[in-house]
């Protein structure tokens, strides 16, 4: 008798988390299951004591941008409002692998953030000297000293735009985006918070200008708080109750290589030819550059787009030239017009919005969480996140990163 | 990559075209009238949706001309606008 090809696998290992029905009701619903929602829920339950709380996830865990992203961790941003709160998070990741007791393959093998111009050069020197006020380390590395940190790097000076130094933070680096989730989902499961997975939400109840509770594809749920976590979706959400927000919905692309040997010790970003690349710890290189230019939530992007970050790549990594592109895929990422995040309060009551984070949300994760939650349980924004306001577009307090970090993020 | 419908030049690659977001959004009549909160609308808010978008773009490197296409952020499915304004507005 033929057996069916694939008929004898093993049966699946243990779940590190139950996906149970949702109940009717929650003291907190956040919307969105991916590294921020579920940072913010654990922060919620550990610093603040809500555990009769749920996590709504439209698709499967983690599987949005969460499951997109280069893994790319850093704080040297320029402006002190972004240096706070990121970091804050370099340090809540550099005990996360120990407070959640699982691993997240945290590799601190620091960024390299190259200069072409001397107007990058000026600019990058004034970024070290206002990461280091700010408690941040960082360093103004030349050529050589480029080259002696990451020896595949082409140094040379007959390159169209050349390598003429770097901003260099040692604390920087990767971690494997999967665990870091499955590591939070682990411990909120514990902890007995509801993961509760294809279940989108579509709308909500509301008394006036309170926000009672969810509609969601699996029944409605009253909640005392709902905290939206849901990146590049935000708008279709709040566009439910007529609350706009001045974020834009992008496709965002990333691609690896096959597996290769150890070749890349550490991770490097080019704002100028733009294209940022680490080795993933199985052997893949990892590469991303800039969004697609039109508006879309398609999570797919064009090929020219990533045959432009590949050319920048090759012209810096000439070995990169016999490397194969293995997959290529997208994500949808909500930038803002200053690419900052907004984070913080709404016009709605009990209603909170974490959004905008564009193209660099994952290295603030923890930050996220801690801060989000704050916000939530409190009812006003904690210090880190409170430029992150809403009102900053009106005001014109704006967090304008897109010289140090809003490309590349 | 998407084949964009150029109103003068016809269908052409999307790497020709320069993207200009949503469509429609005029200036202020009375910019002194105007408070924070529409300063900070006109600015900094767009709209965001999932689903037809009416949209502009620039054939940046053929004929450097703006237009306007409603399109499907989910599918990339374009509606040519053909009507006068499209060209004109």
């Amino acid at each position: 008798m033929p057996r069916t090809p694939g008929a004898d696998l093993p049966d699946h290992p243990d779940w590190l988390w139950n996906s149970p029905e949702p109940k009717r009701s929650y003291d907190v619903v956040i919307v969105g299951g991916g590294g921020h929602g579920l940072a913010t829920a654990y922060y919620l339950a550990v610093n603040h004591g809500i555990t009769n709380m749920a996590v709504l996830e439209s698709g499967w865990l983690a599987g949005g941008n969460m499951a997109r992203n280069t893994t790319i961790i850093r704080s040297n941003y320029l402006w002190d409002e972004s240096a706070g709160l990121y970091e804050h998070a370099m340090k809540l990741w550099e005990g996360l692998e120990d407070e959640l007791d699982y691993p997240l393959l945290f590799s601190q093998r620091g960024v390299l953030n190259l200069a072409h111009s001397l107007q990058d050069v000026r600019d990058s020197k004034r970024r070290v000297g206002a990461n280091r006020l700010n408690g941040i380390d960082a360093e103004w590395l030349d050529a050589d000293q480029v080259a002696e940190i990451c020896p595949i790097l082409n140094t040379s000076e007959d390159l169209r735009y050349p390598v003429l130094g770097a901003t260099w933070q040692p604390r920087a680096g990767i971690a494997k985006h999967d665990h870091v989730a499955w590591g939070f989902a682990r411990a909120l499961d514990r902890m007995g918070v509801d993961l509760v997975q294809n279940c989108q939400v579509t709308g909500f109840d509301r008394i006036g200008d309170r926000i009672t509770g969810v509609r969601t594809t699996r029944g409605d749920i009253a909640a005392g708080k709902v905290a939206l976590a849901a990146a590049g979706s935000t708008s279709v959400l709040t566009d439910e109750l007529g609350l706009a927000l001045p974020i834009q919905s992008h496709p965002l692309q990333a691609l690896v290589s096959e597996l290769l040997e150890p070749v890349h010790p550490t991770v490097v970003m080019s704002n100028a030819v733009h294209v940022y690349v680490s080795q993933a710890h199985k052997g893949e290189l990892v590469l991303g550059a800039g969004i697609d230019s039109y508006n879309s939530y398609g999570q797919r992007g064009a090929f020219h787009t990533i045959e432009r970050e590949l050319t920048a790549a090759v012209e810096l990594f000439p070995m990169f030239s016999r490397a194969h592109v293995l997959r290529t895929w997208a994500g949808v990422v909500d930038v803002t017009p200053d690419a900052s995040a907004i984070m913080g309060l709404t016009p709605f009551e009990n209603l909170y919005v974490n959004c905008g984070w564009g193209t660099g949300g994952f290295k603030a994760t923890p930050g996220v969480g801690w801060c989000y939650a704050h916000t939530i349980a409190h009812d006003e924004p904690h210090p880190l996140n409170a430029p992150f306001n809403l009102d900053r577009f009106t005001t014109g307090a704006l967090v304008d990163e897109h010289g140090a970090a809003g490309v590349a993020h | 990559m998407m084949l964009i419908p150029c109103p003068w030049c016809g269908p052409r690659n999307e790497t020709e075209f320069h993207y200009g977001g949503q469509a429609d959004v005029s200036y202020p009549a009375e910019p002194q009238q105007l408070s924070d909160a529409d300063w900070a609308r006109f600015l900094f808010y767009r709209a965001n949706p999932k689903g037809i978008f009416t949209e502009r773009w620039n054939h940046q490197a053929g004929c450097r001309r703006w237009f306007t296409i409603r399109r499907d952020t989910t599918t990339n499915e374009i509606f040519q606008d053909d009507s006068h304004e499209a060209v004109t507005r």
